[in-house]
C-alpha cells in the first residue's frame, strides 16, 4: 500500500507540471451541457416524465462523473509497449499497470478544482439547478463514480493487453468507445431508452459506468443496492480476466524498440 | 571457488517478423495476405557467469546480443532450452528475482522526464520496499559515487545526456541488485562521463562483488572494465573466453620496431629472414608472430648493434571494431 501512496504523490507532482493541459481537458468534457441543452430546448424531458430543474442536475452529474472515471489507460500503455517504455518497468517487483492506475487518480486530483469552477459557472446559468445533495447520496456517488472508474479501468486494461498480440489495440478500444458513448447515459438517461434496450442494457456494465452514479448524486430514483452488486460483479468478472490476459500478454512481449 | 550465477544451455529465441514488399502493391498485398517469416534469432547458445565476473558481450547490430540480455534479466521468454539466474527462471518475473538484478538500456529512460530525479529515486526505493532512511542513505552514497549532488533536484529534462545516465544509473542501483545487465550504458555519452561510468562500474563491482553483463559498441568500455568477453554472431557464440586471448587469437603478430645504430645495420637486418613491415633509414619495423618474439629479439640483440626498440601492442581497438562493425571473424 505504501508503494502505491508513493507512486501516487509522484505523479500527482507530474499531473501539476500539466495543470493547463488538465484544466483544457476538463472544459473539454462539458458534451453533457451540449446534450442538456439539446434536451430542454426540445422538450424532450417530458416524456420521460423528469423535469427541467432534475434534467440539468442529472447533466451536471453526468459531468461530474465523467470528469472522475474518464481512463485512458489504453493509448500510455500502447505507446509504451510499442516504443519499448514499458520494459524497465516490467521487470521491478511492482505491476506496470499501478502506474498507470495512480497517474489517473493523480489526474483527477487535479481535475478536481477545474471541475469545481466548470460547476460554478453551470450554476450561474442555471440558479434553479442548484442543490445540496444529501451526504449519503454524494458518499454513495463518489463510491460508485470510483467502482465505474474501476470498471472502465480493467476494461480498458484488458483491451490494452491486446496489443501483446496485434500491437494496435486502441483501435479496438475505439470500437468499444461507441457502446459507451451511446448506452452509457452520457447523452441521454437510460431512463429515456427505448423498453426493449431497457429490458437487456441493465445486465451489460454500461448503465452503471454515467447513469447509475449520474443518479445516486443527482437524486434521481435509482435501484441502488442492484446498481451496487452489478458494479461489484462486474469488476469480480473483469479482474481475473485481466490477470490472465496481462500474464499470457507478458510471455509474447519482445520489448520491441529497445 | 566461485559459483556460477547465470546458467544458460541450448538457448534459442525465434521471432514472427512481417515482411512487406515496397510500393502499392506491396501495401494491398500485405494488408490481405500478410507473409511472417519466423526467425531464429538466437541459436542453441550455451554458457555460464560466475559472480562478481564482468562480461562483455560483443557482436554487430543485430548479432543477438541484446537479445541475450532481455532474456537474461526476464524481459522476454526464451523459445528453447534453459535458463538460469541466481537459482531463478528470470522470465517468471518473481519479486524475489526482480530484487536482484537491473537493466539499463543506454537508449531507454525510466526517469519521470518533468520532475526531478530525486522522486524517480524514492519511487524507486519504495517499489523495492527500501525504507525512506536507508533510501536517503544510498541515494547520499551513490550521488557522491557519481558525483550527480547538484543534480538531484533538476527536472529530468534539464539535465544533459551524461547527467541524466548518470541518474538512470542511480535509480537502477538503488536496491543494490547483484546482477546488473548493461546494454550499451555509455551511448552518447562524451569522453569523460563514459570514463566515469566506467570508474563507477568498477568501483560497484569490486564494492558489491555485482555480476555485470554489458554490450557496448565503445571500445574502451570492454578493454577496461571486461576480462572475458563472448562474441556474438548471427544468434550464435563465436567466442567465450578472456579478451586477451581473443586479442592475441585475432592478432597473432607483433610489431617491432628496431633502431638500428646505422642504415648498413638496418639494411642487413632487412634482409636476415625476418619479415619486415617498412624501413626508414635506420629504422625497421619488423612484423613477429608472439609465440617467436623472444627468441627473435634475442638473436636481434646478439647479432646486430641496437639504439633502440620499441614492441607495439596488438591494436586492440581496430581489431574489436571489426568483430563490432563488420562481423569480419568467426572462430
Amino acid at each position: 500500500m505504501s508503494k502505491i501512496f508513493t507512486l501516487l504523490k509522484v505523479q500527482y507532482s507530474n499531473m501539476l507540471e500539466y495543470r493547463v493541459e488538465i484544466a483544457l481537458w476538463a472544459v473539454s468534457g462539458i458534451i453533457p451541457f451540449f446534450m442538456l441543452n439539446i434536451w430542454t430546448n426540445n422538450n424532450l424531458n417530458e416524456a420521460i416524465n423528469i423535469n427541467n430543474t432534475m434534467l440539468s442536475r442529472y447533466f451536471l452529474s453526468v459531468f461530474f462523473v465523467r470528469q472522475f472515471s474518464v481512463v485512458w489507460v489504453v493509448f500510455s500503455f500502447e505507446e509504451d509497449a510499442l516504443l519499448g517504455k514499458l520494459s524497465p518497468y516490467i521487470i521491478q517487483p511492482l505491476n506496470p499497470f499501478f502506474r498507470y492506475f495512480t497517474q489517473h487518480i493523480a489526474e483527477q486530483i487535479t481535475r478536481f478544482p477545474f471541475a469545481l469552477i466548470i460547476a460554478i459557472f453551470f450554476f450561474l446559468f442555471n440558479p434553479d439547478s442548484i442543490w445540496f445533495p444529501n451526504l449519503i447520496f454524494l458518499f454513495l456517488s463518489f463510491i460508485s463514480t470510483f467502482l465505474s472508474f474501476l470498471i472502465q479501468f480493467l476494461i480498458q486494461s484488458i483491451i490494452a493487453c491486446i496489443c501483446f498480440w496485434t500491437e494496435k489495440a486502441s483501435s479496438i478500444e475505439r470500437l468499444f468507445f461507441i457502446p459507451t458513448l451511446f448506452l452509457s447515459g452520457l447523452l441521454a438517461p437510460v431512463v429515456s431508452f427505448p423498453k426493449y434496450v431497457k429490458s437487456w442494457i441493465y445486465f451489460t456494465p454500461f448503465p452503471y459506468l454515467i447513469d447509475f452514479p449520474a443518479n445516486l448524486l443527482s437524486g434521481n430514483k435509482t435501484n441502488i443496492s442492484g446498481g451496487f452488486i452489478m458494479q461489484i460483479l462486474w469488476i469480480l468478472l473483469l479482474f481475473p480476466l485481466f490477470t490472465k490476459i496481462w500474464y499470457e500478454g507478458t510471455k509474447k512481449y519482445t520489448a520491441m524498440g529497445s | 571457488m566461485l559459483k556460477n550465477i547465470i546458467e544458460v544451455e541450448s538457448l534459442s529465441k525465434s521471432f514472427n517478423i512481417s515482411s512487406k514488399d515496397p510500393g502499392l502493391r506491396g501495401t494491398l498485398k500485405h494488408f490481405f495476405k500478410r507473409e511472417t517469416k519466423r526467425i531464429k534469432v538466437i541459436k542453441n547458445i550455451t554458457f555460464q557467469i560466475k559472480e562478481g565476473e564482468i562480461i562483455g558481450f560483443l557482436g554487430a547490430n543485430g548479432a543477438g546480443k541484446t537479445t541475450i540480455l532481455k532474456m537474461l534479466c526476464g524481459l522476454i521468454v526464451p523459445s528453447e532450452g534453459s535458463i538460469s539466474v541466481s537459482g531463478y527462471l528470470p522470465y517468471r518475473r518473481r519479486d524475489d528475482f526482480l530484487k536482484n538484478i537491473t537493466l539499463i538500456m543506454g537508449q531507454k529512460q525510466q526517469l519521470i522526464w518533468d520532475l526531478p530525479p530525486i522522486e524517480s529515486f524514492y519511487l524507486n526505493a519504495s517499489i523495492y520496499d527500501i525504507d525512506k532512511f536507508e533510501a536517503k542513505r544510498r541515494i547520499k552514497k551513490l550521488s557522491d559515487m557519481l558525483e550527480i549532488e547538484d543534480e538531484l533536484y533538476i527536472p529530468v529534462r534539464k539535465l544533459s545526456l551524461g547527467q541524466r545516465m548518470k541518474s538512470e544509473l542511480l535509480a537502477a542501483l538503488i536496491h543494490k541488485p547483484k546482477i546488473l545487465f548493461l546494454d550499451e550504458p555509455t551511448i552518447g555519452l562524451d569522453i569523460n562521463s563514459q570514463r566515469n561510468l566506467r570508474e563507477f562500474l568498477k568501483s560497484y563491482n569490486s564494492e558489491n562483488n555485482a555480476t555485470i553483463c554489458l554490450t557496448s559498441h565503445y571500445m574502451k568500455d570492454i578493454t577496461s572494465l571486461c576480462n572475458r568477453v563472448i562474441c556474438v554472431h548471427n544468434g550464435s557464440i563465436s567466442y567465450d573466453g578472456k579478451l586477451e586471448k581473443l586479442l592475441k587469437k585475432l592478432s597473432p603478430v607483433k610489431e617491432v620496431l628496431i633502431v638500428c645504430s646505422s642504415e648498413k645495420d638496418a639494411n642487413k637486418l632487412a634482409k636476415s629472414g625476418f619479415k619486415v613491415k617498412n624501413k626508414v633509414k635506420n629504422e625497421i619495423t619488423l612484423k613477429i608472430e608472439n609465440r617467436n618474439v623472444s627468441s627473435s629479439l634475442r638473436t636481434i640483440l646478439n647479432n646486430y648493434d641496437i639504439e633502440d626498440l620499441f614492441i607495439n601492442e596488438p591494436p586492440i581497438d581496430e581489431i574489436i571494431e571489426k568483430i563490432l562493425v563488420k562481423n569480419k571473424y568467426t572462430f
